[in-house]
């Protein structure tokens, strides 16, 4: 009993001298910029991919191929040793914010595949009667997807999209290959200078993300249900 | 209905082929490990670093470094022939969980010790006494030590807080860049975008010394922190005594020096003289 209140002292001393909360903040604001900037050029992509012209068609269908089956970690560290080192690309004045911008950019490029492909999925759930009365009333492309099939689409693909928010929140760890200092890197810090209580920082940083992942699940589940169109 | 026997067929005899593949790989493992154990008696598990070049490094199935070559020497004091050696691979998040779960029987893996680490592994040792530097390109004159950093891009790796050392004590207005590796820094470097790289002193030796590093970057000797680096073993071992016996006899009979000067070799780098060689007691550390 004694060495287990002991390992708890431990393990609160280790939780006080790194700023836990903090580190898992950083992954939280990495998720929501990038999810809004690849819900953003998810769309873009799939509005290419759907669309009457074929090269554009296949530029998306390019897009999608090469960044869905590019590791992330290359991505991100493309951005850093290629574009930020050798090119010298610069998002931002401030050195650290500068990493923070390239990760944001490296989740972006990396899940916009992965969104669009899934709005794609929602396009399948709209039948083919809804745009061919798009057509016949006059509406060309982009207002016919704009009104009538991207907003049932959307609706349609709110699980696929939940799963890749939930991919993207995880995900967001590898900015730790961006040098951002995210709770990965914290974590792997914690493990090196405390490894007495190697096993509860390991549990902390899985039950933290558990703690941010469910929320999302539950929410998109919901959602998912209550904005189903019924056919 | 056809199809989809034929379907699972595959699948079957896909995932037998994965695992089959798997079991093949772990069988040939042991295979080669029982035929060189046969050789004489039971084998000892030394874990290195695998990624660290002058410490532990491994190409192209030879291990070379410095805590190799300790590891070796004591190996040997403990009564253990060359081919009874058996190198594992133990990246620091794992050193202390592979001595607890008797995946090694010692590490010699830059290992520093620490109270913290105390807790769970015992250390005989040291056998070499580190300090925290900077490496630098071989024309920088700017950077004389930590404290002439502000303003500078700094590189450490994922996990280490020794760039954050230097950002608290030494140089507020220093840029913190931290990469998975430490090679990947000195790449950085090359590009110009980061002009030092920190950790401990003998590590950026080890680096610079490499073939394609060679003449291009320099340790700038102004170490200012004491990493005692340690030989990692399981909680309660009776080797303390065996193990520093066999260290100092290494300093004795000057292998220790031979083994650093050979792997910083071509390099500006001189150990802190102070500190080293040092002399470990019989107890552990």
């Amino acid at each position: 009993m004694d060495s287990l209140s002991e390992y708890f002292q431990s393990y609160l001393t280790a939780l006080e001298s790194y700023d836990v909360v903090g580190a898992f903040w950083v992954n939280i604001q990495l998720a929501f910029w990038a999810a809004l900037g690849s819900a953003v050029l998810g769309t873009v992509l799939a509005l290419m991919r759907i669309s009457p012209v074929p090269s554009f068609r296949w530029a998306g269908a390019s897009y999608v191929n090469i960044f869905r089956n590019t590791p992330l970690t290359i991505i991100m560290t493309f951005c850093i040793l290629v574009l930020v080192f050798q090119l010298q690309l610069n998002l931002s004045s401030d050195f650290d914010f500068n990493f923070f911008l390239w990760a944001v950019v490296g989740l972006t490029v990396y899940h916009a595949a992965f969104v669009c492909e899934a709005i794609r999925s929602g396009v399948n759930t709209v039948p083919l009667g809804q745009a061919e009365a798009a057509r016949a009333i006059g509406l060309s492309f982009l207002p016919a997807a704009r009104m009538i099939i991207l907003p049932q689409a959307f609706r349609g693909a709110i699980a696929p999209l939940g799963n890749t928010l939930i991919a993207l929140t995880k995900n967001t760890t590898v900015a730790a290959a961006a040098s951002v200092p995210e709770a990965a890197g914290l974590m792997k810090t914690m493990i090196e200078f405390r490894p007495d209580v190697i096993l509860a920082i390991f549990a902390t940083f899985a039950a933290g993300f558990v703690l941010i992942v469910i929320p999302i699940g539950l929410l998109t589940t919901w959602l998912s249900t209550k904005l189903a169109v019924t056919r | 209905m056809r199809k989809i026997r034929y379907g699972m067929a595959a699948m079957a005899a896909g995932a037998a082929l994965v695992l089959s593949a798997c079991g093949g790989g772990s069988g040939s493992e042991g295979g080669g490990g029982e035929a060189s154990g046969g050789s004489g008696g039971e084998k000892v598990r030394i874990g290195i670093k695998y990624d660290q070049p002058g410490l532990g490094f491994s190409s192209n199935g030879q291990f070379s470094g410095f805590d190799v070559d300790v590891a070796k020497y004591v190996a040997k004091e403990l009564g253990y022939s060359a081919d009874q050696i058996e190198f594992v691979e133990s990246p620091s998040a794992n050193r202390e969980n592979m001595l607890a779960n008797n995946q090694v029987d010692m590490i010699f893996a830059t290992y520093s010790i620490t109270d913290e680490r105390k807790k769970a592994v015992d250390f005989a040792g040291p056998y070499f006494v580190a300090g925290q530097d900077l490496l630098v390109r071989a024309d920088d004159t700017e950077i004389t030590g930590p404290d002439s950093l502000n303003g500078k891009n700094l590189c450490s790796v994922t996990g280490s807080t020794s760039a954050q050392r230097i950002k608290d004590e030494h140089a507020s207005n220093v840029n913190l860049v931290e990469r998975p590796s430490y090679a990947e820094c000195v790449t950085a470097m090359q590009g110009g975008q980061i002009d030092a790289v920190t950790t401990d002193d003998i590590i950026l030796a080890g680096l610079a010394a490499q073939p394609n590093n060679a003449g291009k970057y320099k340790v700038v000797g102004n170490p200012f922190s004491e990493e005692n680096y340690g030989v990692g073993l399981p909680k309660g071992t009776d080797k303390c005594a065996d193990i520093n016996a066999a260290i100092n006899k290494m300093v004795e009979d000057g292998s220790w020096d031979e083994a650093l000067k050979k792997n910083t070799e071509g390099v500006d780098y001189s150990y802190n003289k102070e500190l080293n060689p040092p002399k470990p007691t019989e107890a552990c550390a």
